[in-house]
């Protein structure tokens, strides 16, 4: 049994990000596996059922240059984002549901409470969804988003950024995260990225991938993203590997 | 089983102030709204569950987004025939509440009383947050519950949902306090 790995996710408190300051819990995580300890029959529902393949997003959905057109394209760099869902083994985990959503091209969000003086795009709205496919892999067409304003510091900025939310499995791998592009100068001033531990912070910056890139269309980056919860035994362990196995084959 | 988990996880990050666009079934406009929704069907006894998540001033967040994840009205978390899973916004309405229909879990085990698992998110949290929610008038499979019997009163009493019969049946209010005297208990799953 494992708890929450505070040496790759950001802590419920640091003090650089304002708003975490009254948000965050301060009494210590009971580690409910303990309390089942002693009842080792019992499986925790947290640990139980299945996510996967139980929601499903439309055709359409993951790409967001086409998704919200009203008459015209969007303003903005085209690039696709693609990578693997892989679970703490490596191996894919298919049916998972990929939710995104940005700012557009000039940092704004299609949201009522942002506020930001940049243009909204009307052939934009910034929000996609697929299912990772049977090798694990996803794929979404967007336009790059750019930095904007928040009022968390004196100019304070928010790097390039896409927002990322997984379902899939069972609930303890459950992930709300955030992509952000390499080379982003921003990156080092910002407080919700350096709240990130020191060495888990690459692994939230896409690369430049050639192979993902369309020629004379759109700048690929590549994304893996690994979510907890290989923590089955037994027989379902043996089930979700022999089936992934397949997957990995075929 | 440490050393099955060659790959470490991709960190968490807030969810942030504009999260509705993308996982909320109501805010989203242009047919993109979340397949996920704040309603769970099935067999059994419906049941509305609201509540506010409280700061460490007490004041509600308007930011938050809550999921949940239950058993059945029989107890089974693996029924295909049954979807345990939702999420609600308390941005939806003006009281920061956020709000679900169900129906009512049943006990899993007998070492176990009826509980819905509640994940939190919001703008300043950097880290998801797991809890779980039971009920207040389930006092006899309460005391005997293997999670709740292992706490103090005062902890004990941060996860129970008080029942109340509405005018539109039996429902539920459970307020989730992130900081303070009576700070809700937190889990590591
Ligand atoms: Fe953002």
């Amino acid at each position: 049994m494992t708890s929450i790995d505070w040496s790759q996710h950001p802590p419920f408190i640091y003090p650089d990000y304002k708003s975490s300051v009254l948000r965050g819990p301060t009494q210590s995580m009971l580690d409910i596996g303990a309390l089942y300890a002693k009842a080792s029959a019992i499986r925790m529902g947290e640990l139980s059922g299945s996510l996967t393949d139980r929601f499903v997003p439309g055709e359409a959905d993951h790409d967001l240059i086409r998704n919200a057109q009203q008459g015209g394209a969007p303003l903005g760099e085209r690039i696709v984002v693609s990578g693997r869902v892989l679970n703490q083994q490596g191996k894919p985990v298919p049916g998972v549901l990929i939710e995104i959503w940005q700012a557009n091209s000039c940092g704004r969000y299609a949201h009522k409470v942002d506020q930001h003086d940049a243009p909204l795009d009307p052939n934009f709205r910034g929000v996609g969804r697929c299912l990772s496919d049977r090798d694990g892999s996803y794929r979404f067409y967007t336009i790059k988003p750019a930095a904007y304003p928040w009022k968390n510091h004196p100019n304070a900025w928010r790097p390039q950024h896409i927002h990322f939310s997984l379902i899939g499995q069972s609930i303890d791998s459950r992930l709300v995260t955030q992509m952000y592009f390499p080379g982003d100068p921003l990156l080092g001033f910002d407080p919700i990225f350096n709240a990130t531990p020191g060495s888990a912070q690459e692994r939230l910056i896409a690369t430049l991938d050639l192979g993902i890139t369309e020629a004379d269309f759109a700048l690929g980056y590549h994304f893996d993203i690994v979510i907890a919860g290989c923590r089955a035994t037994g027989q379902e362990e043996k089930t979700a590997e022999s089936r992934t196995a397949t997957n990995a084959e075929s | 089983m440490q050393n099955h988990k060659k790959y470490p996880p991709t960190p968490s990050q807030t969810v942030g102030p504009f999260f509705t666009i993308g996982l909320s079934s109501t805010d989203a406009a242009g047919g993109l709204a979340s397949p996920v929704t704040n309603e769970i069907a099935g067999e059994g006894e419906e049941i509305r569950i609201r509540g506010r998540v409280l700061d460490g001033n007490g004041d509600p967040v308007p930011d938050a987004m809550i999921e949940i994840w239950q058993a059945d009205s029989k107890g089974s978390f693996t029924n295909c025939e049954f979807m345990g899973f939702a999420r609600s916004e308390t941005g939806a309405g003006p009281d920061h509440c956020f709000q679900f229909k169900t129906i009512k879990p049943a006990a899993a085990s007998n070492l176990e009383a009826p509980y819905i698992s509640v994940i939190v998110y919001m703008r300043g949290l950097l880290t998801q947050a797991y809890t779980r929610l039971y009920f207040s008038d389930e006092a006899e499979a309460n005391s005997k519950d293997i999670v709740l019997s292992q706490l103090s009163e005062a902890r004990r009493n941060t996860l129970l949902a008080k029942s109340q019969q509405a005018a539109d049946g039996l429902s539920y209010e459970f307020d989730i306090r992130m900081q303070g005297d009576r700070e809700t208990v937190f889990f590591s799953v």
